[in-house]
This record gives structure tokens, sequence and C-alpha cells, in this order.
């Protein structure tokens, strides 16, 4: 074997040796969801048994799945995680898209200054807010709603920045003068125009914002106290807390829960990727 | 605050977490995408979703994934560990000593192949000329990346280490549901984030969690203008 084919050898091994490891977690989540309690701690991955294989087939179960989905309450979760995550996601992109346009493409009063503020709120960490808006949902009379816990984060700072910075560079003016020209009203040029030609910054930000409110813990966490209201992240962890040592029923719901997200991201696959590094790369 | 030992241990934790991670999680990273970058690899796209793919779990779902991996005896990391190495304890104790441990392992196996990506889409727009002519000119692959390659991707990198930095000091959801929603034994786990919650939320004295924000507030724009400051004088050399 030339010296050459051996470091090929060397390399695609180390590259196997990494995607196992990858998946092995991904593995270990799924066996354990079809496991028993008692073969859960008694086997790694799938039990022995006189099965193909050597596996005992027979032993896998769907309870974990059924007990979730009839007495732990899960459907109530799920639900409100689809909603949340659509919701949130869908009016923040919309909203970042408008706030990026009017600061890219209008000229009014005070837009340096606003400019000036989205750029100064870029810069401000998210635990800073955590106290100060908890104080201010208080006094508003939000607390354990949805308008409370989606209000503050649905029109962040980065978004619309990023939608300006890609408007100034792909929404050209003079296309927008002549749609004017033709009478086209403000409102068909934003969403005939406007947004098909930033679509690839639309799905990956749709993508990410959708992420956002998925896996948003600390947010539910502190603002939603009535059950039937918590998302998924939220509620398995109570239930973690209730069955702390059943882990199939929690791989289980781990499994329900990452599952619409991965779903989402096979969809806007592409779209996502050159979406998260165009403003690394370009810098 | 400044007196306030529990304070400085979630402080502590913090940078240890913090530091933990940097160092071994952006080296794997970059590894794995110098690895992927190989010119004429097979099946490079599927790779890459494979190591992406965690980084789509979302930290709270990581957390209880790894709740079961990290038990002693019967965990996935203790137990295959046992098997293949015997003289491994499998009475390790994941979630009561080593949480830090436990928290960047974790990490490293959820963030790593998302800042892959970063360093592969840098590692494209090194310039391939300047590597063939680093090349002819006798550089070795070690040479050519520690001159060719590094210096191009050195504002990626940075950006990426940014990025990683201030996640990390703002981690909340690994430890907090890992620890079944607590610091862990003798505070082992807590964070400064965690603290927070914990003053904020749980004691109810929002006053000292806004402090405890400030100061994290603060501390992540010291590290920014920091890192800046760093770069910009990097460029002028």
């Amino acid at each position: 074997m030339s010296a050459r084919r051996l470091i090929n050898f060397f390399l695609y091994g180390l590259l196997l040796f990494f995607a196992v490891l990858t998946l092995v977690p991904f593995a270990y989540m799924v066996c354990g969801a079809l496991k028993s309690k008692y073969d859960f701690a008694a086997t790694l991955f799938l039990p022995a048994g006189d099965g193909w294989l050597g596996i005992g087939w027979d032993r896998l179960t769907l309870d974990n799945f059924v007990r979730l989905f009839t007495e732990l309450g899960l459907p109530r979760a799920l639900h409100n995680s689809i909603l949340l995550a659509s919701v949130s996601s869908i009016l923040t992109v919309l909203f970042c898209a408008m706030g990026g346009y009017a600061l890219a493409k209008h000229q009014f009063r005070g837009r340096d200054a606003v400019m000036g503020l989205v750029l100064a709120a870029l810069i401000i960490p998210g635990p800073l807010l955590l106290a100060p808006s908890f104080q201010l949902l208080y006094n508003l009379n939000l607390l354990d709603t949805y308008t409370g816990l989606l209000l503050p984060g649905l029109t962040p700072a980065f978004g619309v920045f990023l939608f300006r910075q890609s408007m100034l560079n792909s929404v050209p003016t003079e296309l927008l003068e002549a749609a004017r020209m033709d009478g086209a009203g403000e409102f068909r040029i934003f969403f005939e125009l406007v947004l098909p030609l930033v679509r690839p910054m639309l799905g990956a930000f749709l993508m990410i914002s959708f992420m956002g409110t998925w896996n948003n813990f600390i947010g539910p966490q502190i603002i939603l106290q009535s059950p039937e209201l918590h998302p998924l992240s939220v509620a398995l962890n109570n239930l973690k807390g209730l069955y702390g040592t059943d882990y199939g029923v929690i791989m289980a719901g781990t499994i329900v829960s990452i599952s619409p997200v991965m779903c989402l991201f096979l969809l806007l696959q592409k779209e996502f990727i050159s979406g998260l590094t165009s403003g690394a790369v370009k810098g | 605050m400044l007196t306030d030992p529990l304070f400085w241990t979630a402080a502590f934790n913090t940078a240890q977490y913090t530091l933990g991670s940097l160092l071994i999680q952006l080296p794997v990273a970059l590894i794995l995408a110098l690895l992927l970058n190989r010119p004429g690899l097979r099946g490079r796209g599927l790779l890459r979703l494979t190591f992406f793919a965690p980084s789509l779990v979302g930290l709270p779902f990581v957390a209880m994934l790894f709740a079961p991996i990290f038990e002693k005896r019967t965990g996935l990391i203790n137990a295959g560990l046992h098997h293949f190495f015997p003289l491994w304890d499998p009475e390790f104790a994941w979630m009561h000593q080593y949480v830090m441990s436990a928290l960047i392992i974790a990490a490293l196996w959820m963030y790593a192949g998302f800042n892959m990506v970063y360093f592969l889409a840098a590692l494209q727009n090194v310039s391939k000329d300047l590597l063939e002519a680093a090349a002819i000119d006798g550089a070795g692959p070690w040479q050519r990346f520690r001159h060719v390659t590094l210096p191009d991707i050195a504002p990626v990198a940075s950006f990426i280490t940014l990025l990683s930095t201030i996640g990390s000091f703002q981690m909340f959801e690994l430890s907090f549901i890992l620890l079944n929603n607590g610091p862990g034994p003798e505070n082992r786990g807590l964070t400064v984030m965690m603290y927070l919650y914990q003053t904020g939320f749980i004691t109810g004295d929002l006053g000292y969690a806004s402090a405890i924000g400030w100061v994290l507030a603060v501390t992540l724009m010291s590290i920014a203008l920091l890192q800046r400051w760093l770069g910009r004088r990097h460029e002028e050399r």
C-alpha cells in the first residue's frame, strides 16, 4: 500500500470514528425509548434474546410512547410547542423583514436614530434583561400568558440588522422605483417584490427563530406557571423530575421533542447553512 | 455580591466550563472541518449532516438525552468504557465530583459540528493558488497550514471563539436539567446564570438577580471589546 493510500485510509477511519461517536447518543436514545424500564437498566442498546442477530426484538415495546400520549399529557405540550414556535417564528421573520426593509430602503426622519438603537440593542446580552423584563411583564399583568412569553422577543435587533444588510445588498432601489411608478402599493411591493428577493434569508431566519422558541427553556420556565401552558422543554423536564429513573419515557419524550425541528431542518437545509455562514465569512 | 461565596463558586464553575469548552470544542471543530475539506472526499454531504445533527437537538433536550448517559454503572459512558477498558471505574461520578467535565462533554457533542460548519465555510475561502504556490516552494502540510490556512481563517476563528465564549458564559439549561433543577452536590454545577435564576426567581430577589445580570453583561462586553482590540492589533502587525 502506498503512503498516500495509507494516509487516506487513516483519514477516513478518523472521520468514521468521529461520525460513530456523534451518532451513538442518537442510537442510545432510540433504543432506550423502545425498552421497558427493566431492560433500560440491564442493557446498553438493544436487549439480547434469540431473535435475528441475537437481539430480543420481541422485548421492544412502544409502551413509553403510549404512556406519554395517554396518561402523561404530552399531546398538550406538543401542541403548545408547535403553536408557540410557529406563531413566533412567522411573526418574528415578518417584523424583522419589515424593520430591515424600512431601515434599508426608506428615507424618513429619525432613521439614523432608530438604526443607532438597533445597533445598541445588538450588544446587550440576554441575561441582563431577564430580571427587568420579568418585572415589566409583572407590571403589565402578562405573566403566565403566551403574550408575555413571546412579545419581548418578537423583533430581535439582530434579525432587523440581518435583514437590513441583506436588503441593502440584494434589493435594487431602481426596481422598487419602477414598481412604484407602475402604481404598486407599499404592501404589494414588500410582499411580492422584496420578500422573494431575500428568500434565502427568510428560510434561514425562520429556522433560527423556530429553533430559538422551540428550544427555549428559561423563558417558559420563568414566565409560565400553569402546567397546561408549558411547551415540551419545560413539560418534559417536569416529567423528568417526577419519573426521574424511568429513562425510557424521557428518551421517548426527547425523540418526540426533537423530531419536528429535525424535519424542518431537512426541508430548509440548504438555505439554513448558507444563511448561517454568510454573515461570518463576508464579515 | 463580591463578598458572596456562592457567587464566586458560580463564577469559578462558569469560567472552568467556558475554558474547557473552548480548549476542546474549537480544536475538534477545526480538525473535523480540515478532514472534511480534503479534495475528493467521498460522502462529504452525509458526514457534514451527521456532525451537524446534534446542534439541532437544542440544549434542554441535549441535557435530557445525556442524563442517562452519565449515570453510574448503567450509563452509556461508564458501562461502555468499562466494557472496553476494564480498568475504568463504573462508579465514576459524572454527576458529582466531575459535573463540569460532564457538561463539557455534552456541549462538545452538541456544538462541535455547529462550529465545524463555520470553519468549513472559512476553509473553502482559503486561496488555493497560495496553497499550491507554497507546496511548490516545498512547504510541508504543517507549514502550509500554519502560514497560509491559519491566517486566512483567523477572522472566522476569532468570531467563533467570541460566540462560544458568550454562549458558554450564559450556560444554564445543561446543568440545571442534568442536575434535576438544582446546582448539584456541593454546588459543583452552579453557574452564574443558574445563580441569577435562583436568586431572582426562586428566592425572589430581583434586585440581586439584576446585579448578577449586570456583572455578567459587563464581563461579556469587556471580552468582546478585548477581542476586537486584539484582532485590530493583530491586523496592524
